[in-house]
């Protein structure tokens, strides 16, 4: 099957500072592919590059291919490519403003107006983010109410309700409690039928427990990229060894 | 407390004393500043209070002010102001769209933001001289509320720059994100995120504007004139109630009426304080 997101010698700079050096990387449809490696490794880089959230980054440069659905991402049209990859950040970012109005964020920009549609593709994002049972009664309260795990969950149906193809997660645990923790991957794997993931994540377990394959970056390279049962017990080069062993990073 | 122990100082002042100097001056404080606010108004208001009536609201001045009401005063202030208003909010807050959002920190905007900061201190009668010439003689528009109003908005210009773009710059960067990732536009993610968001501090530079407006005498008796008549157009002049105060106080007409006239705008700029805020808390209700 046709590749989801290929990079071709990807590589990347912020000023004179190079942040991905000859990323080459296929992303397949309907997996779930986690990236880990130490900080300032080029994970959140690559995935901002992807659906172009670099573009308004200061300084950002990029040469070789990244291409999404066939053709380069440079050449999407902006607002429909991250319609289609979209983004779930580390911190949940509610909008300011009602549940409601989140989850119908993105259908009001592409002109949803009608009343009923809307509650319906509100409802169907909230029950596949495994929200909709705790927020039900209280869609018009606002949804900085909401606790973390409920408010990175809610940042989940938003994405969802756009219908994008390819989500790229950027660490969307970290603040998370176990439970909260739990549900979001246990949403990953339900969902994973209908979406392709791509999950940046400091957590090694957690990429264990979720993903079909890991990438490994270290300092801007892709140092190991395989099955997840094989980078975690039999890597093959020694610096992911020392990475999984806590050596490095 | 003494501390004990070689090498240590004697004597340690106890930090809870500290604590409670420190709270006791900062309250003296904001109790001066609370005093000198409730002073002013309470001797405008015990002063101009017992004038006010009906008839002083509502009916005309006659004899120079000396005898009749204020009403064409009160209508020029709000006219003026209103039309102050409604011609620099969307230029302020665009422009500070614009610095914020559309441009990168440049030579340029520093510029622009240095001018507005220079502007904002320029005293209001250098702004009177600049309307008289511009408006009122080179574009023909006479003492008129228009010309006022076209000089009011230029003065309080800067200042809604100025904070409209703190505003702004205050909207976490996240949101922007999050907007964008969705599949928004940058005007529409402006438009939806960025200023809904900014909009409480966006609304307190219009009020600060709103109040050097409705006060502004100075700048207006160059461009709007001093005329009791009641004005029909906006090319027709007018008194302002901070103007009429003003003539009626250095002129000796009545001393009294200029308190009336004074107790009026005190309380009119007060509620359009309260009904500002109570319509941006309103509208924010669902936000938070």
């Amino acid at each position: 099957m046709a590749a989801k997101v290929e990079a071709r010698r990807l590589e990347a700079w912020y000023g004179g500072h190079q942040v991905l050096r000859g990323i080459d990387l296929d992303v397949r449809p309907n997996e779930i592919l986690s990236i880990i490696g130490p900080a300032h490794s080029g994970k959140t880089t690559f995935l901002r590059a992807m659906n172009r959230l670099t573009d308004g980054q200061l300084g950002f440069r990029r040469t070789g291919e990244l291409v999404f659905d066939g053709r380069e991402v440079r050449l999407w049209d902006v607002t429909v490519l991250r319609r289609r990859v979209g983004s779930i950040f580390a911190t949940p970012v509610p909008l300011p403003g009602t549940i409601l109005d989140n989850v119908a964020y993105g259908p009001r920009l592409k002109g949803l107006r009608d009343r009923r549609r809307l509650r319906e593709v509100v409802e169907a994002s909230l029950r596949a983010a495994f929200l909709w049972d705790e927020v039900r009664d209280r869609l018009h309260t606002p949804a900085l109410r909401l606790s973390g795990g409920q408010q990175q969950r809610l940042c989940i149906a938003r994405t969802l309700a756009v219908e994008p193809e390819v989500i790229l997660m950027d660490e969307p645990c970290s603040g998370l409690d176990p439970i909260s923790t739990a549900q979001i991957e246990s949403a990953m794997r339900e969902l994973k039928s209908r979406y392709t993931f791509v999950l940046v994540t400091n957590n090694t377990k957690q990429a264990a427990r979720v993903s079909d394959r890991v990438a490994f970056f270290l300092g801007g390279e892709l140092v190991e990229l395989g099955p997840a049962n094989e980078v975690f017990t039999t890597p093959h080069d020694p610096r992911t060894d020392d990475y999984l062993a806590g050596r490095i990073g | 407390m003494t501390a004990a122990g070689p090498g240590r100082p004697t004597v340690v002042i106890r930090p809870l004393v500290w604590q409670r100097v420190a709270l006791a001056v900062l309250c003296l404080l904001t109790l001066a500043t609370l005093a000198v606010l409730f002073f002013i108004i309470g001797y405008i208001l015990s002063k101009g209070v017992p004038v006010l009536n009906a008839e002083f609201l509502f009916t005309m001045p006659q004899r120079m002010g000396k005898e009749g009401g204020i009403a064409s005063t009160i209508v020029a202030s709000l006219a003026l102001t209103a039309l102050a208003l409604l011609v620099a909010t969307p230029i302020g807050v665009g422009g500070a769209v614009y610095l914020t959002e559309y441009t990168r920190e440049s030579v340029l905007t520093r510029v622009i933001r240095f001018g507005a900061d220079a502007l904002a201190g320029v005293p209001s009668i250098i702004f009177g001289l600049f309307g008289f010439i511009l408006f009122v003689i080179k574009l023909r528009m006479g003492w008129s509320i228009l010309a006022g109003g076209l000089t009011l908005a230029l003065m309080i210009l800067p200042t809604i720059i100025r904070t409209s773009e703190e505003a702004i710059r205050a909207v976490p960067a996240a949101f922007r994100d999050v907007s964008l990732s969705l599949g928004a536009t940058k005007s529409q993610t402006v438009a939806r995120v960025v200023l809904p968001n900014a909009a409480p501090g966006i609304l307190t530079g219009i009020i600060l504007g709103m109040g050097r407006s409705i006060a502004e005498t100075a700048c207006v008796i160059f461009t709007a004139g001093s005329s009791l008549l009641l004005p029909g157009s906006l090319l027709d002049p007018a008194r302002t109630m901070a103007v009429h105060f003003y003539i009626l106080a250095r002129e000796g007409l009545s001393m009294e009426r200029a308190y009336g006239t004074a107790a009026v705008l005190v309380v009119t700029i007060l509620a359009i304080n309260a009904v500002a805020y109570i319509l941006m808390h309103r509208l924010m209700r669902n936000r938070r």
